[in-house]
């Protein structure tokens, strides 16, 4: 292990998280030699999390404003545990400037990029301007400010558009507006929502691509201001704005697209000083590129970018966040494969997408030789309404982007779950399609299916 | 007329009064199941019974409330 003089030794990591991700990152620390602690709420205590952890602290009542995103209860945890860094995983607290301040001014290290600049990515708005400014390509569009002038944005942005809460997130807080006579009361809602839900009016509005690929570039930014990239994502596969199945690399994009999306996320990544792991999202139409903002965060899909490179993400956010002390950088640790998929089992019915809560009585996935599980839950346990629908993410590698469509596919007929309704035969519907085999889908995949039954 | 859960949720916000006079298709609560807002609307025009409050559990089936119509 180096500990170089700026280093800051990482001995004991709390993960302010649950689920898969809490387990995710459970794993990589325990190879590093890394202990960790778990928190939970009392609807998590039977979670496999909560076993895997070298020490679990309960930190309240089911509801997540109770226990997951209550500061004071997770920092009070870490403390008393004698943690010296917090992991935040995805969701929850992950993107709060606050916490991670708060974090550090209680003398822990946090694993994941600075407040200044989560602070600067969370408003999309400002994100988008400061990407404008060194040159990452935006789409037509404005930040958009009290009582505006309807037929100036239809004439500066261009119908259709979104207008969506600069605050936003998750596909929270978004509406897509095709007519002039619709935008000012689009954009009083999104205002009005924004305030309510995010604490921020700002509204921000995009033209609106309806064929476009959400494609992403996964950035590592290291404490010596260089940025690392690895590869991108390919994530149209949405319901609800939402992301069902990811792949690695994105099947058939041009060579120059792809060129120009690496050179945007690093030097948008480079511009602001990003450091840790994060994501550049954007949308591709053609040769077409537009940033939509930045992630800063371990994503959920991260593992079809770690089957793909052999890099193990987490060992990376532990590296920049110790300074160098913990992990090698860029280390491939694991066994690199030509292509990844990820499929999201959710709790939840296939044809209307409604979450269907209730107790995972069977829940068996084929533990075969290129599939990588990543579950939240093991049979028996009880699914809430409290927290997400997802149940497990599959992931499945190969040879080839066929090899990996077929062995998912064999998969998927291999499962069992019951107790709960799960998205599965979507999935392989998904699988199926057309678009999706000749790798050429956008984000209206998911509509033209419900559209064609 | 009943007004049902159609899932496991938590009643989010309550948009009407009790005794409050309603149309047909106006919202009524906001539920949240698994982070999903599910809008639970009049299902005719009258007079909301409610039987939840803000904050409540409700299984699948649970009655929400009661539209009187007369």
């Amino acid at each position: 292990m180096n500990t170089g003089q700026d280093g800051r030794p990482i001995r004991r990591v709390l993960i302010a998280n649950r689920g898969e991700i809490a387990r995710r990152v459970i794993r990589t620390c325990q190879r590093l030699g890394i202990q960790t602690v778990a928190v939970y709420s009392s609807a998590d205590a039977q979670t496999p999390h909560v076993q895997e952890a070298d020490l679990a602290i309960e930190i309240g009542p089911p509801p997540a404003a109770e226990s997951y995103l209550d500061t004071e209860r997770v920092l009070a945890a870490a403390v008393d545990s004698g943690a010296d860094a917090i992991h935040p995983g995805y969701g929850f607290l992950s993107e709060n400037p606050e916490f991670a301040r708060r974090t550090e001014a209680r003398g822990l290290t946090w694993i994941g990029p600075s407040a200044d600049t989560m602070l600067l990515v969370a408003d999309k708005g400002q994100a988008r301007i400061e990407m404008d400014r060194v040159g990452v390509p935006v789409s037509r569009g404005c930040v958009v400010q009290a009582d505006p002038d309807p037929e100036l944005i239809a004439e500066e942005v261009g119908l259709p558009l979104i207008v969506k809460a600069c605050a936003g997130g998750g596909g929270i807080g978004m509406q897509v507006v095709t007519e002039l006579g619709s935008i000012a009361e689009a954009v009083d809602r999104v205002r009005t929502f924004g305030e309510r839900f995010f604490g921020n009016p700002g509204v921000l509005v995009e033209r609106y691509l309806p064929s476009a690929k959400h494609i992403e570039v996964q950035v590592l930014g290291y404490h010596d201001g260089t940025v690392a990239i690895l590869g991108e994502r390919e994530c149209s596969v949405q319901r609800r704005y939402q992301k069902v199945i990811e792949e690695a690399p994105s099947p058939r994009l041009d060579a120059g697209v792809r060129k120009m999306l690496y050179e945007s996320a690093q030097r948008g990544a480079e511009a602001i000083g990003y450091q840790g792991a994060g994501t550049f999202e954007f949308l591709v139409s053609g040769r077409d590129v537009a940033f939509l903002e930045v992630n800063a965060r371990i994503q959920v899909e991260h593992p079809v970018t770690e089957l793909t490179t052999g890099i193990d993400i987490v060992e990376q956010q532990l590296h920049v966040a110790s300074r160098g002390s913990v992990g090698r950088r860029l280390n491939v640790s694991a066994e690199v494969f030509p292509h990844a998929l990820e499929l999201r089992l959710y709790a939840e019915d296939p044809n209307t997408f409604f979450p269907s809560p209730g107790v995972l009585e069977r829940f068996r996935v084929p533990n075969w030789e290129g599939v990588r599980l990543e579950a939240a839950y093991s049979e028996g346990n009880v699914v809430s309404q409290y927290y997400d629908p997802l149940l497990a993410k599959i992931c499945v590698s190969g040879a080839s982007r066929e090899e990996a469509i077929q062995t998912a596919l064999e998969v998927i007929d291999a499962t069992e779950v019951k107790g709960l309704k799960t998205n599965l035969p979507f999935l392989r519907q998904v699988l199926m399609h057309e678009s999706f085999v000749a790798g050429n889908y956008d984000v209206g995949i998911v509509s033209q299916m419900k559209n064609s039954t | 007329m009943n007004v049902v859960s159609p899932v496991m949720a938590n009643v989010w916000k309550v948009l009407v009064l009790e005794a409050q006079s309603v149309d047909a298709g106006e919202p009524l609560m906001v539920l949240e199941s698994m982070k999903m807002e599910i809008p639970i609307e009049a299902s005719a025009a009258g007079q909301v019974r409610l039987f939840v409050i803000e904050g409540d559990v409700v299984d699948e089936g649970a009655m929400l409330a009661i539209i009187e119509t007369t």
